[in-house]
């Protein structure tokens, strides 16, 4: 692991590009579709961005690309010098569900990306360190659960353990805790910024909210569709650690009036 | 009454706690054991007065105590190991290797119409086409191709069975979401791995929907069989009583066959439980 340290060092760390996209497009053949047009993006080495936009702006479209499940029809997709084309190691994602097998337990679960990638074996030697994470996301004692004991929140803290396991380069959360309720959300949101600190991880967020991209992330970058593309690009220079507390500064206050400006206003009414 | 009246007494009083006990209706609150036995009772009786007051002949419809009468022979023989134990014996043979034939045949082709393509595409309407059958009517073939022993009615059994493990199996590979799909595709799984790990427990609880109405089907299928087919199993013995005009012993084979068939669902509903564990909704009356 990473110390906390590290992360702080800003400038020589910040500048390191992890992930690099460059006039990356889609065009689907079967409709001509356009659903992404040159869209380049650099995310630096423990950076947190995230992307914002109504639906059908291409988000999905672009973190599908991003992690290699679908090849862009244009451009240059290169994470940690290589190009992007399939399924990586150093990728981790999540979704909106905790997307736990329920015939798993906790801990079987978080080693379940090692299982594919190395068997068995590797899986049973990597439960240390999966206990290790369930103590930094505060599940410690719920190694033996199933699923299904454990509440929305703490499943999603599960699944942030299993895409850590691998301990990936980049981490893409596809709006990870929208589907929990809003006190959970912000305080799953602090958990997650701590974790991500706490782990020098460079993070990639897909969100419908403002302000969650806002107490979130060092860039945002505000999509438009038809065709999806990335119009603006907002620097966030609220202080770090973020709190719950700043949401209700006008500095916050006027970032999230400016996002929600660049925004088509009829997407959000 | 009395908890109208209390709700009037805690009118009187404002500052009273506002506790009231809802309304049941007392039939609700007879225990389920006693509730099952009212309604055997009245089924009884009516079948009863059916045959006191001579509506129906007795060789159609014997009376409940010639039945139970009846009854008691027949589980006597079952129990002494009489003959009908001897033909309890082969159709439970039939029954279990016909099951078993079903399972491995139907899950197999389940596994190839839900995972590829070329399954689904190419097998599946012929699949449908032949459940669309009347299987019953393959018995006669399956006598002449496999003869009058237990061979044939095993074979019926299997072929009425089969299908819904397919159409279980088959369903339940679909099941997995999109999520759990994107999840594997992005661990770089194999598509063997993904079969294994994540699409077959997921489709397990359609797969035991499948068993279970196939573990009623292979009883029919057996029974059929051995009307069709003769043989020494015990739907020999139905056929036999009810062409002597035995309405009784026909009634009570037919009970116990019965209790041969809740036993085969309890045991695949019991399976159920322990291999897909993780199910929260166990309804026994799942079977559809």
């Amino acid at each position: 692991m990473i110390p906390a340290a590290a992360k702080v060092t800003p400038d020589a760390e910040r500048a390191v590009p992890v992930y690099e996209l460059r006039n990356v497009g889609k065009t689907y053949a079967r409709n001509a579709i356009t659903a992404l047009e040159g869209v380049s993006l650099t995310l630096t080495k423990g950076s947190f961005s995230a992307v914002i936009g109504s639906s059908g702006c291409g988000k999905s479209t672009l973190l599908k690309i991003m992690s290699g499940l679908i090849p862009p029809s244009a451009g240059r997709v290169v994470l940690q010098g290589r190009p992007v084309r399939g399924a990586r190691r150093d990728i981790g994602m999540m979704f909106q569900q905790a997307t736990l097998f329920p015939w798993r337990t906790t801990l079987e679960n978080i080693v379940l990306p090692i299982e594919i990638r190395d068997g068995k074996a590797a899986a049973k030697a990597a439960q240390t360190q999966a206990r290790a994470l369930l103590d930094l996301v505060g599940l410690k004692g719920f190694e033996n659960t199933y699923p299904s004991e454990l509440s929305g929140g703490m499943a999603q803290r599960a699944s942030i353990c299993r895409m850590l396991i691998t301990e990936p380069a980049v981490l893409l959360l596809d709006e990870p805790f929208s589907a929990l309720d809003e006190l959970t959300r912000d305080f799953m949101n602090m958990e997650l910024q701590r974790i991500c600190s706490s782990r020098g991880a460079t993070a990639f967020l897909v969100t419908h909210s403002i302000q969650e991209a806002v107490i979130l992330s060092d860039v945002v970058y505000v999509m438009k569709p038809r065709p999806g593309r990335i119009a603006d690009v907002v620097t966030i220079d609220l202080p770090r650690p973020r709190t719950l507390d700043m949401m209700t500064t006008p500095k916050f206050g006027a970032l999230v009036e400016h996002i929600r400006s660049l925004l088509d206003k009829e997407a959000f009414k | 009454m009395s908890n109208i009246e209390r709700l009037k007494d805690s009118g009187h009083d404002p500052d009273g706690d506002t506790v009231w006990t809802e309304q049941t209706s007392w039939l609700d609150r007879v225990p389920r054991a006693v509730q099952m036995l009212f309604v055997f009772a009245v089924f009884v009786l009516i079948w009863d007065m059916v045959t006191r007051l001579g509506l129906v002949s007795p060789i159609i419809l014997p009376n409940p105590a010639e039945t139970a009468v009846d009854l008691v022979f027949v589980g006597k023989n079952l129990l002494t190991g009489g003959y009908m134990l001897t033909a309890l014996w082969i159709t439970l043979q039939e029954v279990f290797y016909g099951f078993l034939l079903a399972i491995a045949i139907g899950f197999s082709l389940g596994v190839i119409v839900g995972e590829t393509a070329f399954g689904e595409r190419a097998i599946m309407p012929y699949l449908v086409a032949i459940d669309t059958m009347p299987k019953v009517a393959f018995a006669p073939l399956f006598v002449a191709w496999l003869g009058f022993d237990i061979d044939s009615k095993v074979a019926l059994a299997a072929f009425i069975a089969t299908f819904p493990i397919v159409v279980g199996t088959a369903a339940g590979l679909h099941a997995a979401d999109s999520n759990s799909r994107n999840l594997f595709k992005t661990m770089g799984a194999s598509r063997w791995q993904t079969l294994i790990k994540m699409k077959l427990p997921m489709a397990l609880p359609q797969v035991f929907t499948g068993l279970k109405i196939a573990s009623v089907g292979v009883m029919a299928g057996a029974i059929t069989g051995e009307f069709l087919g003769g043989g020494k199993g015990f739907g020999e013995l139905i056929r036999t009583a009810a062409s002597q005009l035995n309405t009784p012993r026909v009634f009570s084979l037919i009970l116990y066959l019965s209790l041969v068939g809740m036993g085969l669902f309890t045991l695949v509903a019991w399976a159920q439980r322990r291999v897909v564990f993780w199910q929260k909704d166990r309804v026994m009356a799942g079977a559809e």
